[in-house]
C-alpha cells in the first residue's frame, strides 16, 4: 500500500482548523522561525479515513483472530471500559489542576479512581501500596528495581548485584542494568529456580545482592515449587524479592504475592486487567510494595483526607522521585478499574481458573502434535518445541495463513524451537479445538513436504520479508 | 578455505588472531559467523583504542542476535577494517580473509589461545 | 460469568480431558499455606452499573473550568476522526507487530509516524515512541552518555522541572552528574550554556520554547557543544514546531518532545507519548522500536521491526534501553492528527495560540502591577509577574471558575509572584476578558 505521504496532493486540506490569526512571521523575529513548513501529508478527511481504514485491514487483532501470544495475555478487551475512560470528565482533565491550591477539589472523581484502584490491587496482591506512575511493564520493573536499591541505600549499603533467572523476559536484565546494577544469571533446573543454585550465587556474592527478580509462574508456564525456600535464602542476607507481574493472570485469587514473601511487584494492566495492547502500547505498569519499600515510592501519592476527600501527598522524604510526569497512564487505569468492578472478586478468581484450564486443555490436546518438554500441569501458558525436523518459525507463519495469530516463538531462549502459547480465559472451546486441528494439519503437512511450510505465509498482505536486507540498508522513513 | 585454518590461533569466545611479528590481525571465526547468521552490523573499535585480552572491544549484530567481540590479544589498535561498515556481509563470506576486524600492535605475547585442532574440539563440545 | 464463554457442559468435557475433577485442582502446585490470606473484593456489577459509577465520578471533575494551564501539557482541538480511526479494534486490540506479515497496518503506520516526526523535527531517524517527554529526555541523555563515553550532563534550568525531576530519578543509580545551568529571569542563558560543555560533558540539554515560554535559537550552544565533543539535545513543543526554527536547523543531535499535544486528550496525565528523533550517525545508540521498509520474497514492499539487536529481547542487560511496550496507539493518534491538520492546520493552531497569548499579555498587563517577566520572544505561553503571590491568586481564581496558569515559584527561587499562562485554539478572547476581570478584583 502507498504511504500517506505518497497519497498527499499539494494544496489539499481537511479544513479541520481554520483561523484568522496573524502569521508567525508577524509575531516572532525571522531568525527564530523555520525556513519552510514541515512536509506533512496534504489530504482530505476522506483520504485520511480511507488510508487508515485500509491499513487497519492489514492487521490481525484479538477482535478478529485467536491471538495466543505467550507472555502477552491477549484476552478480549471489553468495550464498556473504553466508554468509561473516554468520558469527557476524565479526558479533558489537566493533570496539573489537581496540584494547584484548591485544584484537588476539581479532580475528586479522577483521584478517587486512582485511590480505589490502589485499594483493589492491594487486596489482589497482598501488598500495602501501589504507585501508578510506571507507564508500562518494563518501566514498572525499573521503578521496582530503583525502590529495591533505595531500600538498601537507606540502610547504608551499596549493593550492586541483581539475580535474574535465565528464563526471565529480556526486560528484567535490561531494567536492572538501566538502574546501574550488574546482572547475575541464575540457571534454571528443570525449568525452575533451584534453591541450591540460588544458594551458590548467594555464597559467591553474599551481601552484595540487591535481590532476585522472579516471574511466577515462570516463562515456561510453570509454578515455581521452591518459593518458601527461595524467600528464606534471600531473607538471610536481607535481599529483596521482585515479582514480575507479566503472568499474574495465572494466580488471581489463588496466590497473593505479598502473602508469600515478595516485596515488590509490577502488574501489567494491559495484560491481566484487559486493557487493550494498542499495537504495542500504551501499557500501564503499576508497582506494588510491602511496608519495607513503601517509604521510597514515587510522589505524589493519592491520599484520603479525614473528610473523605482525596488529595495529592508529596510528603514522603525518602521517595525515589518521579518515574512519570504525573499519575501514570490514567485512562488505562480507569479501564482496568472498570474491568475489576465488573468482575468482582469472584470473577477475577474465575479468570485465573479458566485461563489455566484453557492452557492445560490446549497442552493436553497438542501432546501428540508438538514436543512438550514438561509433563507437569502448566499455569496459564505452556511451552512446546516444534517436532524434530520442523522449525517454530515455519509453523508460526503457516498459522497466519489459516487465520490464527502465532504463539510467541523462540522464547524463552532455553527451549529449543520454542512455541509458547497463552490462550487466555476469554477463548471458547470451539476456538481452541479449531486451533488444535489447524496445528495438526500444519505439522502433518510439514512432515510430508517441509518445503511447503517454509513458503508460508502465502495469503497475507506480504510474504516473508527480508529482514537482513532491511537492517543492512536502513530505510526508516520515506526520506531515507 | 578451511573452516579452521591451521596458521592462526583461536579463543574460546570464537575470535581468531594471526600473529605477524609485533602485530596481530583479529577477526571472528567461521563458527561464530555461522551461529550469528547474516551479519547486519559490526561495531568496530577505533584506531588508537587499547585492547586487553579477554575484554570486549566491539560487537557484531544479525537480525536475531548480537554478540560482543572479545579481544584475543592485548595491544593498541593500529588499523580497522572500515569496509565492514558498508559491507558487514563480508564477515559471513570471508571471516578469515576480507572480513578481518582490526590490526593490533601487541603489548604482550598472547596467552591461553588454542590451535586449530583444540578449537575444533571446543566447537564440537559447544554444539552439544 | 462475563468474558468467559464456557458452558457448564464444556467445562466438564475440558476438565475430563485435562484429567482433573475441579477447576481448583489445576492449582495443586500452590499448596494451602501459600493460598491467599484474604481476598475480599467487592461483588461484580452489571455493565450498566459500572458505567453509571464512572459517569458519576467523571462529573465530579471540574472540566468546565476556564483553563490557561499549560506547563508542557496543552488542551487542543482533536479531530473526531482521530478517535474513529485509532478506535478501530484492528489497531487497538493488536499486539506489538512481531509477526510482520499479519501486522502490516501497525508497521506501516509506525513507518509513517517516524517519517512525520522526522519532518516535523527536521531530523534523520525517529523511533516508534517512548512513554512520554520526560523518558524521551532521559533516553536521549543516555544515548549521549554511551556515544561519548562521558558522564556529565549539562541541563538548562529552564527545561521543564517535571522532566528534570524525572531525569534526576532515572540517573540516581548511575555514575552520572547533572550540571544545572541557571536561567536568568526566565530566559535561557545562551552564553552560559555555550560555556558549559567541558571534556567530561556528554550532552547539553535545552528546551524550546523553554519552560517559561521563551523562544530562542540554540545553534551557537550546539556548535559549542560539538566543538567540545558533546551532543546537543533539545526538547520541543511539537505544535509550535510547525513554525519555529527546527532542531535540525539548529544542529541538534537528538530532538525529543512530549507528543501529547498532537492528538492526545489531557486524560489527567496519560497516556501520552515521547517523540524521539536523531541524526543518522546516532542510530546505533537509539532506544526502542524502529520500523523499516523491506521487500518480501516477491519483491513487494512491506515493513518490519528493524535494528532489533539494540533491544532488550535480544541484548538483555546490554540493550540500549529496557523499553518494550511503547505508546503505539498514541503514536497512531499523533500520526492521524498530523495528517488531518497538515502543515497548514498545525501552523494555524500554533499561530492562534500565539495570537491569543499576546492578547492575554496585553489585557492582563493593563491591570495594575502586572508585567511580563521578561522581554524575550515567546510562543503561546509566557510568564507574568503579579503584585501578589501566584499561588494565592490561583487558589482564589479556581474558586471562581478559572485555572489561570501555573505558579512557577514552586520550582524557582524569587518567583513567588510569577504565573505561567498558556493559550491554545481552545481558548477565546472572551475567556481572556473574563479572566482579566476576575483577576482585577483580586489584585
Amino acid at each position: 500500500m502507498k504511504t500517506i505521504f505518497a497519497e498527499s496532493v499539494p494544496g489539499r486540506s481537511s479544513g479541520f482548523f481554520e483561523s484568522t490569526a496573524p502569521s508567525a512571521a508577524q509575531m516572532l523575529p525571522a531568525g527564530l522561525l523555520r525556513a519552510c513548513p514541515p512536509c506533512l501529508p496534504e489530504c482530505s478527511e476522506l483520504d485520511v479515513v480511507r488510508h487508515f481504514t485500509r491499513l487497519s485491514h492489514l492487521n490481525y487483532s484479538v477482535d478478529a483472530n485467536f491471538y495466543p501470544l505467550g507472555s502477552c495475555t491477549m484476552k478480549y478487551n471489553p468495550k464498556f471500559t473504553e466508554y468509561a475512560a473516554g468520558l469527557p470528565g476524565f479526558a479533558r482533565l489537566h493533570p496539573l489542576l489537581a496540584q494547584l491550591g484548591r485544584g484537588a477539589a476539581q479532580a475528586q472523581g479522577a483521584l478517587r479512581c486512582l485511590y480505589e484502584t490502589e485499594r483493589l490491587l492491594c487486596e489482589i496482591t497482598g501488598m500495602e501500596a501501589f504507585t501508578f506512575q510506571p507507564m508500562a511493564g518494563a518501566n514498572g520493573e525499573f521503578a521496582g528495581v530503583s525502590l529495591m536499591v533505595a531500600y538498601h541505600r537507606a540502610k547504608g549499603r551499596k549493593r550492586s548485584k541483581m539475580l535474574i533467572p535465565d528464563s526471565a523476559h529480556g526486560t528484567n536484565p535490561a531494567s536492572a542494568a538501566l538502574a546501574g546494577l550488574e546482572v547475575v544469571n541464575i540457571e534454571s533446573r528443570e525449568g525452575m529456580v533451584a534453591p541450591e543454585v540460588l544458594a551458590a550465587s548467594i555464597a559467591e556474592y553474599g551481601d552484595n545482592i540487591v535481590g532476585l527478580m522472579m516471574t511466577c509462574p515462570n516463562t515456561l508456564g510453570l509454578m515455581e515449587l521452591h518459593l518458601p525456600a527461595i524467600v528464606a535464602e534471600l531473607r538471610k542476607i536481607d535481599a529483596l524479592l521482585y515479582y514480575d507481574g507479566a503472568n499474574m493472570n495465572a494466580i488471581l485469587g489463588k496466590m497473593r504475592v505479598g502473602d508469600v514473601g515478595f516485596d515488590v511487584v509490577h502488574l501489567n494492566l494491559h495484560k491481566t486487567f484487559a486493557t487493550p495492547h494498542g499495537g504495542g502500547g500504551p501499557g500501564s505498569g503499576p508497582v506494588g510494595v510491602n511496608g519495607r519499600l513503601l517509604p521510597f515510592l514515587p510522589v505524589p501519592r493519592v491520599a484520603m483526607g479525614k473528610d473523605g476527600g482525596f488529595f495529592l501527598d508529596s510528603n514522603l522524604p525518602l521517595s525515589i522521585g518521579a518515574i512519570g510526569p504525573f499519575y501514570g497512564s490514567f485512562s488505562v487505569v480507569v479501564k482496568a478499574l472498570a474491568y475489576m468492578l465488573r468482575l468482582g472478586g469472584e470473577g477475577l478468581e474465575r479468570v485465573a481458573e479458566y485461563a489455566v484450564l484453557n492452557a492445560n486443555y490446549l497442552k493436553k490436546r497438542l501432546e501428540d502434535t508438538l514436543d512438550i518438554p514438561f509433563e507437569r500441569p502448566c499455569a496459564h501458558e505452556f511451552v512446546a518445541s516444534a517436532p524434530e525436523g520442523l522449525r517454530a518459525l515455519d509453523i508460526a507463519k503457516a498459522l497466519l495463513d489459516r487465520g490464527f495469530h502465532a504463539p510467541t516463538v523462540y522464547f524463552p531462549l532455553i527451549v529449543r524451537e520454542c512455541l509458547m502459547a497463552e490462550p487466555t480465559e476469554t477463548e471458547s472451546k470451539q476456538t481452541l479445538d479449531a486451533y488444535v486441528d489447524v496445528l495438526r494439519e500444519i505439522v502433518e503437512q510439514g512432515r510430508k513436504d517441509p518445503a511447503s511450510l517454509t513458503a508460508a505465509p502465502l495469503s497475507m498482505p506480504v510474504r516473508r520479508l527480508d529482514e537482513t536486507a532491511a537492517a543492512r540498508r536502513m530505510a526508516l522513513t520515506e526520506d531515507m | 578455505m578451511s573452516n579452521t585454518p591451521p596458521d592462526i590461533l583461536y579463543s574460546k569466545t570464537h575470535e581468531w588472531t594471526r600473529l605477524e611479528g609485533e602485530e596481530a590481525v583479529v577477526g571472528i571465526t567461521f563458527f561464530a559467523q555461522e551461529s550469528l547468521g547474516d551479519v547486519t552490523y559490526v561495531e568496530l573499535p577505533q584506531e588508537g583504542d587499547s585492547l586487553a585480552a579477554g575484554r570486549e572491544f566491539g560487537s557484531v549484530e544479525s537480525v536475531k542476535a548480537a554478540s560482543e567481540l572479545v579481544s584475543p590479544v592485548s595491544g593498541t589498535v593500529i588499523a580497522v577494517n572500515a569496509s565492514l561498515e558498508n559491507a558487514p556481509e563480508t564477515l559471513n563470506t570471508s571471516p578469515y580473509g576480507d572480513g578481518w576486524i582490526a590490526r593490533v600492535k601487541l603489548s604482550a605475547a598472547p596467552v591461553g589461545l588454542m590451535d586449530a585442532a583444540a578449537y575444533e574440539a571446543h566447537c564440537a563440545s559447544e554444539k552439544h | 460469568m462475563p468474558f468467559i464463554p464456557h458452558t457448564p457442559q464444556e467445562l466438564e468435557e475440558m476438565l475430563a480431558i485435562v484429567g482433573v475433577r475441579h477447576l481448583d485442582d489445576l492449582f495443586a502446585d500452590i499448596p494451602p499455606e501459600m493460598r491467599p490470606r484474604r481476598f475480599r473484593l467487592p461483588k461484580g456489577r452489571s455493565e450498566a452499573a459500572v458505567c453509571a459509577f464512572f459517569e458519576e465520578l467523571a462529573a465530579r471533575n471540574g472540566t468546565n473550568i476556564t483553563s490557561f494551564l499549560g506547563a508542557g501539557f496543552y488542551a487542543h482541538d482533536i479531530p473526531k476522526a482521530v478517535d474513529a480511526l485509532a478506535g478501530r479494534s484492528e489497531f487497538y486490540t493488536a499486539y506489538t507487530p512481531y509477526q510482520a506479515e499479519c501486522s502490516q497496518g501497525t508497521l506501516q503506520a509506525i513507518f509513517e509516524f517516524q517519517t512525520a516526526v522526522c519532518r516535523l523535527l527536521d531530523m534523520d531517524c525517529a523511533n516508534a515512541s517512548v512513554y512520554d517527554g520526560g523518558t524521551a529526555l532521559f533516553e536521549a541523555a543516555m544515548m549521549a552518555v554511551r556515544a561519548t563515553r562521558r558522564q556529565t550532563l549539562a541541563v538548562d534550568e529552564a527545561v521543564n522541572p517535571i522532566w528534570r525531576k524525572m531525569l534526576a530519578t532515572y540517573i540516581a543509580g548511575l555514575p552520572i552528574t547533572l550540571k544545572i545551568v541557571p536561567q536568568k529571569n526566565g530566559i535561557s542563558d545562551l552564553r552560559a550554556l555555550s560555556d558549559a560543555p567541558d571534556k567530561e560533558c556528554a550532552a547539553i540539554i535545552v528546551q524550546n520554547p523553554n519552560f517559561f515560554g521563551a523562544v530562542a535559537d540554540y545553534s551557537e550552544v550546539f556548535a559549542a557543544a560539538r566543538a567540545k565533543g558533546a551532543l546537543g539535545i533539545i526538547s520541543v513543543y511539537p505544535v509550535m514546531q510547525a513554525v519555529l526554527k527546527t532542531p535540525g536547523e539548529m544542529g541538534a543531535d537528538v530532538a525529543v518532545a512530549e507528543g501529547q499535544s498532537l492528538g492526545q486528550p489531557l486524560n489527567f496525565g496519560g497516556p501520552y507519548l515521547g517523540l524521539m528523533a536523531c541524526k543518522k550517525e546516532h542510530i546505533r545508540q537509539f532506544p526502542g522500536r524502529i520500523a523499516g521498509r523491506a521487500t518480501d520474497l516477491n519483491g513487494k514492499t512491506g515493513y518490519v521491526l528493524t535494528l532489533q539487536a539494540r533491544e532488550q529481547h535480544i541484548r538483555r542487560a546490554k540493550a540500549t534501553s529496557n523499553i518494550c511496550s511503547n505508546q503505539a496507539l498514541c503514536a497512531l493518534r499523533t500520526l492521524i492528527c498530523l495528517c488531518l491538520l497538515g502543515h497548514g492546520g498545525l501552523g494555524r493552531q500554533a499561530e492562534r495560540g500565539m495570537h491569543l497569548a499576546r492578547l492575554a499579555v496585553k489585557r492582563l498587563t493593563s491591570l495594575k502591577g502586572v508585567e511580563p517577566l521578561n522581554a524575550a520572544p515567546y510562543g503561546n505561553e509566557t510568564a507574568l509577574r503579579f503584585p501578589v503571590p501566584a499561588e494565592r491568586l490561583v487558589s482564589a481564581l479556581i474558586d471562581r471558575g478559572f485555572a489561570p496558569g501555573y505558579p512557577v515559584g514552586r520550582h524557582y527561587s524569587d518567583m513567588e509572584n510569577v504565573l505561567l499562562l498558556a493559550c491554545t485554539e481552545t481558548n477565546t478572547p472572551e475567556q481572556i476578558d473574563a479572566l482579566a476581570e476576575a483577576m482585577g478584583g483580586l489584585l
